[in-house]
């Protein structure tokens, strides 16, 4: 028994020297510790999860900082994860998600030498950066061209739940279309559910017998539904979040791209300098945040004239000629 | 014009409904309860999604999907038919089991949480895979029927379903013919799921979104009985159908036609025995009773 206790004993003290020997290695060795805590869904998402690892691959290439991801199973376990990382002095700790907020309101007080970034969402604390980004502006382009493009003169929206979030997007669409083309014709659904391809098609289909030619998706995994129904039937899809237009190229007619790869790039550089501002940043296509997706994948569905009013409208988007406001026009409701 | 949108729509939302709801009616005929319709569904669609893009053949893939569907239900079906575990909660621990399971094997093979790669193109002789299924989905409701009520098997079946006392007293191997009505279930329901992943051309975690619960609900809604389940599943997916269209006409609520199938299932359940004097939805008599030779 007594030998047991010493063999754990002397395990155990160890395993702490080596720990925190690693600590300080660490702590020697790298400018900063990033912790990225997704949201819900985890890796593999095609979209916001990913566009966020891939944020923190850049940083520890380009910044020499240390990572790590972690993955709550459900929300319940956002809270443990955030505290987790402060704990363990991580430098800047990521929380993916508008979910989040109130999870880091609760953690971030405790840990004032820690500072933390808040993706999609507003804190008050005094050690959070948050990012809200004006989705609708970049909704705006791709509205814009969805109306260029259509033949038939009708486009549709696919979204996922019916959140303020996603009426954001809907209401850039909506203007943008309509700015280029007041008589365009507007469809919009709503799936229900961000992880059902299966109805995000059927939702789709429905939009296509009647008329929509061009149809832009904000509904996860839902929407790789609609990008199927238009490679099938010959129509276009949007993407969404991330670059999506090599999923099925000459399909996908562009896609609205928000940086949350930039926003913890950009944070995980400034805490490796040594110095980072907390507060809340909004965010746009004038910061270089939100913009739209032009590659090889689908370069030949657009027209030099096409991008050309595109850049135009971005352009104005910028200098502040062509406002953009996130309310929806009322017969959307 | 707006008629015709209205049942291509509903005639592919129905697809999924059908094959799950006539599998769970042959494995409840037996007496096994199958609430597993969801969870086997799951295992389906990611073993199609899998050995499509492992092979390049759909028909592969589909060959796949049924099996695994098989092989679930007989793992259903022995916990509950020799394990005598309780029916509902081993096809609960089947439903949670294929959840995270599917998950976990997409992080396995594709290194992803979310959907698997897109499969290529999905037609047979030049007509979309989708089709055939949902023409095997309506063909399935007669041959249901006459499997159940014109040939020896059926009969048996229903009689281990309905007294397997009695079955056993004339020589019927009750256990037997459990098992191969859930076998069955699992089949059809994992043809379900192909379906789903032919539709959405990838796999998708959770894709079954609920269709087998839905498909249960038909199976309540139609006193498990094929001709009147298979009328329950049009009727649910006519809601969407309906619903897919009217809500670019007018802007009703998604939510209306989500609760739809529920609702209606709640209403025969309630009115039924009104106007029947009483008589309860008539489920199998033997319905989750586990038979232990006397």
């Amino acid at each position: 028994m007594t030998r047991i206790t010493v063999v754990v004993v002397v395990l155990a003290l160890a395993l702490s020297a080596i720990r925190a020997g690693k600590e300080e290695a660490a702590r020697k060795d790298v400018p900063a510790r990033v912790a990225v805590v997704l949201s819900v869904g985890g890796l593999g998402d095609g979209s916001f999860n990913d566009l966020a690892f891939a944020g923190l691959k850049r940083a520890i290439t380009e910044f020499g900082v240390e990572g790590i991801v972690g993955e709550p199973a459900d929300h319940a376990e956002d809270e443990k994860y955030l505290e987790l990382y402060a704990r363990e002095g991580y430098d800047l700790v990521v929380a993916v998600g508008f979910l989040m907020k109130s999870k880091l309101d609760k953690v971030a007080p405790h840990y004032p030498e820690t500072k933390f970034l808040l993706i999609d969402n507003l804190s008050d604390c005094e050690n959070v950066r948050s990012y809200s980004f004006r989705e609708h502006e970049g909704s705006f382009l791709v509205g814009a061209l969805a109306a260029l493009k259509s033949k038939t003169g009708t486009i549709g929206f696919v979204g996922g739940i019916e959140v303020d979030l996603l009426r954001k997007f809907l209401a850039g669409y909506v203007k943008g279309a309509r700015y280029v083309r007041p008589d365009i014709r507007i469809l919009k659904s709503w799936a229900g559910s961000f992880n059902d391809p299966v109805k995000g098609k059927e939702k789709a289909l429905a939009q296509h017998r009647q008329g929509a030619d061009v149809i832009y998706q904000a509904a996860g995994a839902t929407g790789n539904g609609v990008i199927r129904a238009a490679s099938e039937e010959g129509f276009y899809a949007i993407g969404v979040d991330a670059n999506q237009n090599h999923m099925a190229p000459g399909s996908v007619l562009t896609s609205m791209v928000k940086h949350v790869d930039e926003a913890v790039y950009r944070s995980s550089g400034d805490i490796a300098g040594g110095e980072m501002s907390c507060g809340i940043l909004d965010v746009g296509i004038a910061e270089g945040m939100i913009g739209w997706a032009l590659d090889k994948y689908n370069a030949a569905l657009l027209t030099e004239a096409m991008k050309a009013r595109i850049e135009e409208i971005s352009a104005k988007i910028v200098s502040g000629e062509i406002v953009v406001t996130p309310d929806l026009p009322g017969e959307f409701e | 014009m707006i008629l015709q949108d209205v049942l291509t729509a509903t005639i592919f939302a129905a697809t999924p409904l059908l094959l799950a709801a006539l599998g769970g009616l042959l494995s409840e005929r037996g007496g096994v309860v199958n609430i597993a319709l969801e969870g086997i569904m799951l295992f389906g669609a990611f073993a199609a999604a899998a050995v499509t893009l492992w092979t390049g053949s759909p028909l592969l893939g589909i060959i796949a999907g049924v099996l695994t569907g098989a092989l679930v239900g007989a793992l259903h079906g022995t916990a509950c038919i020799y394990l005598r575990a309780d029916h509902v909660i081993s096809g609960i621990a089947v439903n949670m089991f294929a959840a995270s399971g599917t998950i976990l094997l997409l992080k396995v093979v594709y290194g992803t949480k979310g959907s698997s790669p897109q499969l290529g193109s999905l037609k047979l002789l030049g007509v979309p895979l989708t089709v055939h299924l949902a023409v095997v989905a309506l063909a399935a409701v007669p041959l249901v029927w006459f499997l159940l009520y014109r040939t020896r098997f059926g009969l048996r079946l229903r009689a281990c379903g309905e007294y397997p006392e009695a079955a056993d007293a004339v020589g019927i191997n009750v256990h037997g013919y459990r098992l191969a009505g859930v076998v069955l279930s699992g089949v059809l329901a994992g043809l379900a799921g192909v379906f789903l992943v032919m539709t959405a051309g990838s796999f998708a975690k959770h894709m079954s979104a609920g269709r087998g619960y839905i498909a249960l609900a038909a199976l309540v809604f139609g006193r498990w009985r094929p001709v009147a389940v298979a009328i329950g599943c049009l009727v649910f997916a006519l809601g969407r159908g309906v619903q897919d269209v009217l809500e670019l006409e007018i802007g009703i609520p998604p939510q209306l036609s989500e609760m739809m199938p529920y609702l209606l299932t709640l209403l025969v359940l309630a009115v039924w025995p009104l106007i029947r004097r009483g008589r309860s939805a008539e489920p199998p008599a033997a319905l989750g009773r586990p038979f232990v030779r006397g």
